[in-house]
């Protein structure tokens, strides 16, 4: 950022201080008077038949005052694929579906009655494999698939277990591949993960007189959320509010179908008194969405001179019992393809697939570290084959911003940003102090990852803002973004300042809202929220500064074009004394004979993705010349690590990524970045949710159970686990319209762990890991079947040492 | 069972309160004193955001019985502002972005009250040492180290 700015690249303190000073409120701690408490029962089956469900014993508990099950609410609730029972109906599809709901008076006395609900079952055939799921004779998970609603670019398959395929097709891949000098072909996998969000879900409803429904819960996008009840309950939106308290953390996880119908309709049920379902951590594992588990599939060929020619893949996403979301990130996949290279031919198809397991969701990069997790390993294996330095084989291919074409035939805008740049700046950072490990059993390696991503959303996702001027001359900015700790409200707030020319300490914008009070925005996911929010409050402000010049101008009878604004106030051109502040025409001017020009300032701005388009479902070709996304940031990430060859633990020394984007305030970006890395790299090293897959241990846990729902089984990022030296740089190129050039980060710092950690364990021994997490001990299993010979070395250095 | 009687000193105010033998402290703090800034995830010692000070050091308010709490003096992220004033880890975690979605800030807060009171030279080792106890999903944890360096830089230099 430019020095000319005067807030907006500075390191302003973040708005949200009673985090930190006290009294900042989250759903988890909202209640209303005469509240009463939900609690969930689970099915102890991963796919069972519900035969029936007696809760006489749980009616008698004191304090009970209904229990309520599927049968209550004979409908199905989704955005994208409208695959959700309220509670389970006829059947339970995963271990720990909700069966049915127990209300008390209170948390106790729910929580004792719940464990009074006998519930027979029928147990049915299971699948917790995509591959089990596929296979013709597998159980059919939702046979009712075919009466779903669902998104128009969502194409399920009836029938089967498959909740949605995208296609992608360009040139001719066979012809390609038969010209490739060197070809890689590889299957990845990851495991299902958990977001782990501190703020476990919450929400409270209450169902008012006249009808109107009011909801306070943890969420990222009020307006999500509204939309979403509205459509699946049937209530119209001017009868139905969504409360925005702080949340506590989100990651994707509380983007979707989150659980707002359930205290909604028990709600209505009980006369409208106001029920809160607050999840435990072990609930939160069990009945709120999780990430999405993957197996990609990819072939990729490149010719001798290093060009990339040919790509072919099938990417499966583990979609668990429900594929609300997933569904769309399975297109998401699909159509991105190829990170962020120009291949010619392609022939990709991806999938969301039931299984039955614990339902999922979006996740921090809708699936962009996942697919750049195989495709920079394949990217790093093509470089080795081809005897070419991995850097310098991704700039041969990279995307040329006003030249390339994507995967799906969008051409790059000139000024999209620049990909190459921050290969090599990774690379150069990389380079720097290098040491020699202090023993021999430890081994080094470098390795980098690229990567791109812009916001999935629909090609309408609008945005939009107020900014008003109150009556003292400081100012509220009403927008519909969620607050869940990335700080867009603190860079919002920037925004303002320095569009109106106004200290940061007179603005407000509120971190808590409600739909029938804030202008509408789609979602806050992908990254989008400084984008466009900030594209539509600076809109707002212009707004705002034409009405104030418009007022100096008939109090100065002049010509608009002779007011000039800066700094707060309209000033008539070379004429300084003659100015108007905000405060002034905050309400109306009022002249010395009482006359008053104007009205109440209010500026009204708004932001929709100019020229995005769909795709075309057998192609997955753009329609039109025009863009999936009105924003893309390129960056790359690298790490350098230390291998202990005999414990097989990787200590990550240092991990530095580049970003193309400018920042507009480094402190919040800082964080961002430091805490994607951590997360990356910990989902590289260490998280998974463990099932049964293969059946190993049968008899010793209920079949078909999450197997750690708790953090000592699911293993978190720990203040001793960062890495040794976090190192990062913002390169400030700037796209034009973007808010002061900027564009999305939160996500993308997340991205390139995976990968680069790969690529450099394959750079300090030879071996490919294809699968995540890299645990120490898939590491000497691997290091056993590709290179023994390592650790019979390692093993020999330490009898020597000893 | 029966309730039992207990006194907590809770940000310097003499509390009596009937609590049962099972409940914990983290109950007692939330749900009867309605100190929203504790708050609850695991309720197994695992996560450690219900960490308070008691007598001065960090515990886990799920993991202690109300009982054991009987006379002890307990501080909470709203007894750290005195006169309006915030502390220098307030300050300092305000300065350095050391938090984002706020969940885990209470507790992140507390353990750098007590390691500016009781090291007053702390090694970034030592530091992550003690936050371990407590898990942050959002901020990758060296905003928060950063903080508590600060914080007691800040102490040392006799800033108030
Ligand atoms: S609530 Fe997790 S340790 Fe107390
Ligand atoms: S700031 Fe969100 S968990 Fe720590």
């Amino acid at each position: 950022m430019p020095d000319s700015y005067k807030y907006v690249g500075s390191k302003v303190q973040r708005i949200d201080k009673d985090k930190v000073l006290g009294g900042a409120e989250f759903a988890y701690d909202f209640e209303l008077p005469g509240m009463l408490w939900a609690k969930l029962v689970g099915s102890p089956y991963p796919h069972a038949k519900i035969v029936s469900v007696d809760y006489s014993d749980a009616l008698k508990v004191p304090g009970v005052v209904a229990v309520f099950t599927g049968e209550d609410f004979p409908f199905k609730v989704g955005l994208y694929a409208a695959d959700r029972d309220v509670l389970a109906r006829k059947k339970a599809l995963y271990y720990g579906h909700p069966v049915a709901a127990v209300i008390a008076e209170s948390l106790d006395a729910a929580e004792e009655a719940a464990t009074k609900i006998q519930v027979e079952y029928e147990p049915l055939p299971y699948s917790l494999k995509v591959e089990d799921s596929l296979k013709p004779d597998a159980p059919i998970i939702h046979e009712e698939m075919h009466t779903y609603k669902h998104a128009v670019f969502i194409y399920p398959k009836p029938g089967t277990n498959i909740a949605h395929q995208t296609k992608v097709r360009k040139g001719n891949v066979e012809e390609a591949f038969s010209k490739a000098d060197v070809v890689v072909e590889k299957v990845y996998r990851e495991p299902l993960l958990s977001h782990y969000y501190l703020e476990p879900w919450t929400g409270i409803a209450r169902v008012r007189s006249d009808g109107t429904v009011e909801v306070w819960s943890s969420h990222q996008s009020p307006f999500a959320v509204r939309e979403l009840l509205s459509k699946s309950l049937s209530i119209p939106m001017n009868k139905l509010v969504v409360h925005h308290l702080y949340t506590g953390g989100g990651f994707g996880g509380k983007a979707g179908l989150l659980l707002e119908h359930l205290p909604i309709l028990f709600s209505k049920k009980l006369g409208g008194r106001p029920v809160k379902l607050r999840l435990t951590a072990r609930e939160n594992f069990f009945y709120m969405a999780q990430r999405a588990g993957y197996l990609i599939k990819m072939k990729t060929g490149a010719t001798k001179d290093g060009k990339l020619i040919a790509h072919w893949g099938e990417y499966y996403l583990d979609a668990g019992a429900y594929a609300d979301y997933t569904v769309n990130m399975a297109r998401a996949i699909g159509l991105t393809a190829t990170g962020p290279y120009e291949i010619p031919n392609i022939h990709v198809d991806s999938f969301a697939v039931y299984t039955n397991k614990v339902p999922t969701t979006a996740f921090r990069g809708f699936t962009m570290q996942e697919l750049h997790y195989a495709f920079e390993s394949q990217i790093d294996e093509l470089a080795h084959k081809l005897g070419m330095d991995p850097a310098e084989f991704r700039l041969l291919n990279v995307f040329k911003p006003g030249i390339s074409r994507t995967a799906i035939g969008e051409r790059l805008k000139e000024d999209a940003g620049d990909p190459a740049t921050p290969i090599k700046e990774v690379v150069k950072m990389l380079s720097e102090d290098d040491e020699k490990p202090k023993k021999p059993w430890i081994v080094r390696g470098k390795g980098i990852a690229a990567f791109w991503k812009g916001p999935f959303q629909p090609s309408s996702a609008a945005s939009s803002a107020i900014v008003k001027v109150n009556d003292d001359g400081t100012v509220d900015v009403l927008v519909g973004t969620g607050a869940m700790g990335q700080g867009t409200i603190t860079a919002l707030t920037q925004i303002v300042a320095e569009e109106l020319g106004i200290p940061p300490e007179i603005i407000r914008v509120s971190p808590h809202r409600s739909t029938d009070m804030v202008p509408y925005t789609w979602q806050t996911v992908g990254s989008r929220g400084l984008f466009s929010e900030g594209m539509s409050v600076i809109m707002a402000c212009e707004d705002l500064i034409e009405q104030v010049r418009e007022v100096a101008s008939i109090v100065f009878d002049v010509n608009k074009n002779m007011i000039e604004y800066s700094e707060g106030k309209a000033c008539v051109k070379g004429e300084p004394w003659h100015c108007i502040t905000l405060k002034e025409a905050a309400l109306g001017y009022m002249n010395p004979k009482g006359v008053t020009v104007g009205g109440p300032l209010i500026g009204r701005g708004y932001y929709v993705p100019p020229r995005n388009v769909l795709t075309d479902p057998e192609t997955g070709q753009v329609l039109e010349e025009g863009h999936l996304a009105p924003f893309y940031t390129f960056g790359a990430g690298g790490v350098e690590i230390e291998i202990n060859l005999l414990t097989g633990e990787i200590k990550v020394l240092k991990a530095v990524s580049v970003y193309d984007t400018p920042a507009v305030n480094p402190g919040l970006a800082e964080g961002q970045v430091v805490g994607g890395t951590v997360m990356g790299l910990n989902i590289a090293m260490r998280e998974r949710l463990i099932y049964d897959e293969e059946g190993e241990y049968k008899g010793v846990f209920p079949e078909g159970m999450l197997l750690n729902p708790c953090l000592t089984g699911y293993l978190l990022a720990r203040a001793s686990d960062i890495p040794e030296k976090i190192e990062f740089k913002f390169l400030g190129v700037k796209q034009k319209d973007a808010p002061f050039g900027a564009k999305g980060i939160a996500e993308l710092t997340m991205i390139p762990w995976p990968a680069a950690l790969a690529n450099a364990i394959y750079n300090a021994i030879g071996v490919r890991i294809t699968e995540l997490p890299i645990t120490p001990d898939k590491l000497i299993e691997e290091i056993r079947k590709q290179k023994p010979e390592l650790l019979e070395q390692a093993e020999k250095y330490l009898e020597v040492n000893l | 069972m029966k309730p039992v009687r207990i006194t907590l000193t809770v940000n310097g105010i003499k509390r009596e309160l009937d609590v049962m033998p099972n409940e914990s402290l983290l109950h007692v703090l939330r749900d009867r004193l309605h100190i929203i800034s504790v708050k609850g995830n695991c309720f197994r010692g695992e996560c450690g955001i219900c960490t308070v000070l008691m007598n001065g050091r960090p515990v886990k308010s799920c993991q202690v019985l109300a009982p054991e709490a009987d006379g002890s003096e307990i501080v909470t992220l709203e007894g750290l502002v005195k006169n309006g004033e915030p502390s220098l880890v307030q300050k300092a975690f305000l300065e350095e972005f050391g938090y984002q979605c706020g969940f885990c800030t209470s507790a992140f807060v507390l353990l750098g009250e007590w390691i500016i009171n009781n090291i007053p030279n702390p090694t970034e080792e030592q530091i992550k040492e003690v936050l371990n106890a407590v898990v942050c999903r959002c901020t990758g944890y060296q905003q928060i180290i950063k903080a508590i360096m600060k914080a007691a830089q800040w102490k040392r230099e006799g800033k108030s």
